[in-house]
């Protein structure tokens, strides 16, 4: 498989003495629809400025499809669209215009770049709106035309930066359909986001990013089984007999007086105590065990204003 | 590297982008100068000129124009490249051309090219406005041309150079009124650094403008204080130096890059 995006060792340390980024490793495949899952000041923006040159790394290697960004980063940037966080376009310019010299930017003749305008704005729906300046836009045309413009040499890899944050929810469905759509075209695509939501609807593969550091990096799928189980730890009365095997119930032994079990959520408990009664063992305490990615994801609904048991709720159906 | 067809379509696009940004806001751009110039040649060369008398060999108003066409140059070229970049910083669409495989060197010559352009038009519309109040006998073209745009272009690299340290619009408006005003003006447009004392002279000589200004005055009227070799290595030696440094400031990306 051709990799689309690898990163090694990343790191970012800002001007006022601030690491944002802590060595992180990341790899997207070629064709992948990946997602960059983090709350606020995780570091999301701060990988993907430094993919596209608008920050500079401290340490740390970035190629994008083989071209490594310290060796040929005008060949590393042919491959790669951006559609950045914040509006940063000219907000009295056209939007024909915006495109189009995008075009050029990227050195394409400009017959070619009006063609090209016209054919993106057509599919995100700006066609119509070609002559206005670009603060006439509401928001989400704002975003819509950020991703024309970074569409417009044809990347192989889009990378989107909170695409849909603030965009109203009938108009991130079809900016989701549009991006599904380009991605089934060939298009490797990797969005952050704070919406576990949204990356669960979109993604096939991701990786979870809090405090500069990557703690999770794993296929949708495998991370909603995670997010689906609770960790509890029992002590015991008893010694645990050494050689007792907890595998039914994807558990291990800590120590002589403890063991650490996984357990669906909303599954009964009574079968695995009436098992460990079996093997002779007492269960005098027991206490839940919050993983970081657990206590990363109670963030993140904090930030959302959801709760908790509504993501575990979500998460179990995303499974069925 | 990008192809050379490439880069020239950025380039293209880049400039005819500059272009189209000064002729967009021709009230702010292009007006002015030719209403400031009118109002100086009414005032020095019609009003008080007369009682003046003859300066350099010449009418007054025949020696001031040289110098109130340069001055124009100067201060557009400067104050468009100053306020293109500096609004493509603080607008962050220069991003745009940040995040494109565009060279560091078609993104300077494309804004520069901008702020030639815009003195030259300038340039040519004032003088246009003077030859109303008087003849201009062209002594020398070439001399006159080159050095019309080699002070274009020093000029749009100090305006790159300024936009890419200004942190607010007063950091873009300091150097035009602090430092090109008094140069320009003390730089003899108005008189002819003969009439000084020999120390005023002497310290007069050690101002770039002045160069500029009688190089230029050399090759429309054949009159010169200065040196016109010298006021060409000078300039020339400056837009070398200020071309490097502006690479400098896009390599290193210090002021552009986080
Ligand atoms: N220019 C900067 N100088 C100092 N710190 C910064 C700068 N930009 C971002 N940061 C900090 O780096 C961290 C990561 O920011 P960012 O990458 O924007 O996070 P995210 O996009 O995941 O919300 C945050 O704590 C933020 O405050
Ligand atoms: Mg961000």
């Amino acid at each position: 498989m051709t990799t689309a995006l690898a990163i090694k060792g990343l790191t970012k340390v800002y001007n006022n003495g601030f690491a944002a980024l802590k060595g992180i490793d990341l790899t997207v495949g070629q064709g992948d629809f990946f997602a960059l899952l983090g709350p606020n000041g995780a570091g999301k923006s701060t990988t993907i400025g430094i993919i596209c040159s608008l920050v500079r790394k401290s340490g740390g290697t970035v190629s994008v499809f083989g071209y490594d960004i310290d060796v040929d980063f005008p060949g590393a940037k042919r491959q790669l669209g951006v559609v950045p966080q914040e509006f940063n376009f000219h907000q009295f310019e056209k939007v024909i215009d915006i495109v189009t010299n995008q075009a050029g930017y990227y050195g394409l003749p400009r017959r070619l770049g009006l063609e090209r305008a016209e054919k993106y704005l057509r599919q995100l729906g700006l066609w119509d709106k070609r002559n206005n300046a670009a603060r006439m836009l509401s928001g989400g045309m704002k975003r819509r035309l950020m991703i024309a413009r970074a569409l417009v040499h044809e990347p192989r890899l889009l990378i989107l930066d909170e695409p849909t944050a603030g965009v109203d929810i009938e108009l991130r469905r079809s900016m989701w359909e549009f991006l599904r759509e380009i991605n089934q075209q060939g298009t490797t695509i990797i969005l952050t986001t704070h919406y576990l939501e949204e990356a669960e609807s979109l993604c096939r593969n991701i990786a979870i990013i809090d405090h500069g550091e990557i703690i999770e990096n794993t296929s949708m799928k495998a991370l909603l089984k995670t997010l689906h189980k609770e960790h509890f730890i029992l002590d015991t009365r008893e010694e645990v007999p050494a050689g007792l095997d907890l595998s039914p119930f994807d558990g291990h032994i800590i120590d002589p007086h403890s063991i650490q079990v996984e357990i669906e959520k909303g599954e009964s408990l009574n079968e695995l105590f009436s098992w460990l009664s079996g093997q002779g063992v007492t269960v005098t305490s027991m206490r839940n065990k919050a993983n970081r990615l657990e206590e990363l994801f109670v963030t993140l609904l904090a930030e959302k204003g959801t709760s908790p048991a509504a993501v575990a709720a979500r998460a179990a159906g995303g499974q069925a | 590297m990008n192809s050379w067809q490439a880069e020239w379509n950025a380039y293209y696009t880049l400039v005819r982008r500059e272009v189209r940004r000064f002729i967009r806001i021709w009230l702010q751009t292009l007006l002015p100068p030719a209403i400031t110039m009118t109002l100086y040649f009414v005032i020095f060369g019609r009003l008080i000129g007369s009682r003046i008398g003859e300066m350099g060999g010449y009418t007054y108003i025949q020696f001031v124009v040289p110098g109130l066409i340069m001055m124009a140059v100067v201060t557009n070229s400067f104050a468009n490249v100053v306020s293109s970049f500096f609004g493509a910083k603080f607008q962050r669409f220069i991003e745009e051309i940040q995040v494109s495989p565009v060279s560091n060197h078609t993104i300077l010559l494309g804004f520069v090219t901008g702020g030639v352009i815009r003195g030259l038009l300038v340039g040519a519309i004032v003088t246009v406005v003077a030859l109303f109040f008087t003849d201009l006998p062209m002594h020398n073209p070439l001399v006159t041309l080159s050095i019309l745009v080699l002070t274009a272009l020093l000029f749009s690299l100090g305006g790159f150079i300024n936009a890419v340290f200004a942190n607010n619009f007063d950091d873009i408006s300091i150097v035009p009124t602090f430092v090109l005003a008094p140069l320009t003006y003390l730089g003899g447009v108005f008189y002819s650094i003969d009439l000084l004392s020999e120390f005023w002279a002497g310290v007069s000589k050690l101002n770039p403008m002045l160069y500029i200004v009688n190089a230029f005055r050399y090759g429309i009227l054949g009159h010169s204080d200065v040196d016109v070799g010298v006021a060409f290595v000078m300039v020339g030696l400056f837009t070398v130096a200020a071309y490097a440094y502006s690479m400098y400031l896009l390599i290193t990306g210090k002021r552009l890059r986080q």
